[in-house]
């Protein structure tokens, strides 16, 4: 069979792909963004006529899922943590109404929040859901998984989650594939009001759904992705769930762990199993590189059991992602450490890219504010959360996808006045038009940057839903034209730009600024490509 | 064998080419590989780092643990010690001493030359003019490379062909011209030892 070196998203894909998928849905979110970037650039995605574009946002994409779902063929959707939030109602529902065709949920967590606002834990969404979780340890289970959870989605009718975390969506190791799989035929749902929600119906196929748990249950216990390995030393038995057994293994010769463990990849877990461990044993440490979900649930609220160990106890950190080192020191191992850190090393973060058009439009806005007091500039996703750092410190806020132009409108209700509200091209059609149009009802004397550099950049320069169509979803709205302004966010057009976002400001009413210019990374890739074009023809 | 390497960087320098260039090598030679990068919002002017760890048997975590990797390969001086946590006592940093100034308080280019000097095991190379000499200052990756694959445990005849695969679609002068510079980071290094 074909080995490939993959990325654990691109191993989702290629197993995706693999296992007759016919459509895939996402909106780009780290440490998601790989898997349909994978699938577009695939040649055999294309030739299968694979249904691979960007969604405006992950909603839209949960449900266009779950559409191709009802028509009876495979469909993915894949989202960051957080987008699992914007994609709730349908997710949660989706459960309700069950699936056809197959329905595969990717959720990409990112501990430690290396790119993210938060590292809420996506096996609560898929447990909130009653619904099967699949949590790969490595690239060749990711692929391996996909499969299975297709097959399990049209064998018990239901979405399946399949939860990763950073560490495994962008790390690379060699992945052998399977042969794949023809894709369904269209076939409908034998039952026409299986998808429709109304209470009556509701009710029922909620029901079906506390029903198939047992059989979910059955499922995790003889799939073999829980596997329980008896060890001769019983003071501990260990709970291991996806990566996290990588790192428990690490800590030992050859691998070898001398405690019974409990390897987890599939949820619900089976409870025969865990019994097992912890009759077996005298207590018990559970890894999870997320929330502490086992652990709560083992300890309980009056925790009169075993002794538990784990994140709540302090045996590991409460909060980030878990690493060799931490899971070897629960188990009280004892490393040699490299050399400190000389002081002379200074923090690096992450900033604008020389060139960028979002620094010109923050000087702008920073000069046009200048008269004003300060704090009054609300942001959103984006590569533009970056100037809420030196040397810009423009921005005061960043909550989720969207929040910009909705706090303005409260800030503006409670009296700052002007309030500014500054939100990507692709986060306005992801979040924001529902926002704006609240702007509009409301009358709200608030000012409206839309930072229009034509990609998704912050993820690496994804096609943006907004792109060529920012003025007429304003006009649309109900924006006054009259203050609906396009501005070129170039230093020779400084002054100019900054008297045009001043006039706006003391607009009593929905002002819209588009400072347009492309972003600079697409731009050079795009003139890269150009040049390569041209160098082949001649 | 196992070789747990970290390559250090700022983000839009490229470490991933040089990574990739040691993965195909590994490839070719069957070996094992997990090679964790990083994607995201430090790929913009912030400090990156990518683990790769190549072994002969197979690789458990994703993460090199602390105070386990045998190199630092590092293509700007400061981030070559951002990860000294990382190294064993008697591992080796192969570093670029051009430096990418992209905040304010960026330490006196001397004073970080020194204590990159201080630490037991070093290879500093000035990648940036010895990719030049060779043809194009784009090759730097490949000279600090070079630099490293004394190192790497891997035969030369497998990196050679790694860049060949990895830079053969942009054409025979362009591979040559990286094979040429990773070649004059062996040379210094061999030298350097």
């Amino acid at each position: 069979m074909q080995r490939l070196l993959l990325l654990g998203d691109e191993a989702i894909a290629q197993g995706a792909i693999d296992a007759g998928l016919s459509g895939i849905y996402a909106y780009p979110g780290t440490p998601s963004t790989e898997i349909m970037e994978y699938v577009q650039a695939s040649k055999e995605a294309k030739a299968k006529n694979i249904r691979a574009l960007w969604s405006a946002n992950e909603k839209t994409a949960m449900e266009s899922a779950l559409g191709m779902s009802y028509a009876g063929k495979r469909a993915m959707v894949c989202m960051k943590h957080v987008g699992l939030n914007v994609a709730a109602d349908a997710f949660v529902n989706s459960a309700i109404t069950g699936a056809n065709g197959g329905l595969v949920v990717v959720a990409a967590d990112d501990p430690s929040m290396h790119s993210s606002q938060n590292e809420q834990d996506s096996r609560f969404y898929g447990r909130f859901s009653f619904i099967p979780i699949l949590e790969p340890a490595n690239q060749q289970e990711a692929y391996n998984m996909v499969r299975y959870a297709f097959d399990l989605s049209e064998k018990m009718r239901i979405p399946v989650m399949v939860r990763i975390t950073t560490r495994l969506a962008h790390s690379r190791t060699g992945v052998e594939c399977l042969e794949a799989k023809q894709q369904n035929d269209i076939h409908l749902p034998e039952n026409l009001r299986q998808f429709v929600l109304l209470p009556s119906i509701a009710r029922k196929q909620y029901r079906e759904l506390l029903n198939k748990q047992p059989l979910l249950e059955e499922e995790s216990l003889v799939s073999g992705y829980n596997n329980y390995i008896d060890g001769a030393d019983k003071s501990t038995g260990i709970i291991a769930c996806g990566l996290a057994y990588n790192y428990l293994i690490e800590n030992f010769a050859d691998h070898k762990v001398p405690f019974p463990v409990l390897r987890i990849g599939q949820y619900p877990i089976p409870v025969k199993m865990v019994n097992q461990l912890y009759e077996s044993c005298d207590k018990i440490l559970v890894l999870e590189d997320g929330y502490p979900i086992i652990e709560e649930l083992l300890k309980g609220m009056l925790d009169k059991g075993k002794t538990i160990r784990g994140r709540l106890d302090g045996s590991l950190p409460r909060d980030g992602e878990l690493t060799p080192n931490i899971v070897g020191s629960a188990l009280g191992r004892t490393f040699e450490k490299g050399a400190a850190i000389p002081e002379l090393v200074k923090n690096r973060p992450p900033k604008l890219c020389d060139g960028c058009s979002h620094n010109d439009a923050f000087l702008a806005l920073n000069e046009a504010l200048a008269t004003y007091s300060r704090g009054r500039v609300f942001s959103d996703i984006g590569c533009y959360t970056l100037s809420a750092l030196e040397p810009l410190e423009s921005i005061n806020s960043c909550v989720d996808m969207g929040a910009s132009i909705t706090m303005a409108i409260g800030a503006a209700d409670a009296g700052l006045v002007p309030a500014v509200a500054a939100i990507g091209d692709s986060t306005f059609t992801h979040s924001g038009i529902t926002g704006l149009l609240d702007a509009v009802n409301n009358q709200s004397p608030i000012t409206v940057l839309i930072l229009d550099n034509a990609t998704t950049g912050m993820t690496g320069g994804q096609a943006s839903s907004a792109y060529g169509k920012v003025e007429d979803i304003c006009k649309g709205l109900g924006v006054d034209e009259a203050h609906i302004k396009v501005l070129k966010p170039l230093h020779k057009f400084h002054d100019e730009n900054v008297q045009a976002i001043k006039e706006e400001l003391e607009y009593p009413g929905v002002s819209v600024i588009i400072p347009r210019r492309e972003c600079i990374q697409t731009l050079n890739r795009r003139m890269r490509q150009k040049a390569k074009v041209k160098s082949m023809d001649i | 064998m196992t070789k747990d390497i970290i390559l250090a960087g700022v983000g839009g320098q490229g470490i991933l080419s040089i990574a990739a260039c040691i993965g195909m090598a590994a490839l070719e030679e069957q070996l094992f590989l997990k090679q964790a990068e990083v994607h995201g919002m430090s790929q913009r002017g912030g400090a990156v780092q990518s683990h790769l760890r190549l072994s002969s048997s197979e690789i458990a975590s994703d993460l090199i643990p602390e105070g386990h990797a045998d190199l630092v390969i590092s293509v700007e001086p400061m981030e070559s010690l951002r990860y000294l946590s990382m190294l064993k006592p008697n591992g080796y940093i192969i570093t670029s001493i051009n430096p990418y100034i992209n905040i304010p308080s960026y330490p006196d280019i001397e004073v970080l030359l020194k204590e990159i000097w201080s630490q037991p095991k070093y290879i500093t190379l000035d990648a940036d003019q010895m990719a030049k000499e060779c043809g194009s200052v784009k090759a730097a990756n490949m000279v600090i490379l070079g630099a490293a694959a004394p190192f790497l445990g891997l035969k030369p005849e497998s990196i050679t062909k790694a860049i060949g695969m990895i830079f053969g679609s942009k054409g025979e002068d362009v591979v040559n011209m990286n094979l040429k510079a990773m070649h004059a980071g062996r040379d210094l290094a061999l030298k350097q030892l």
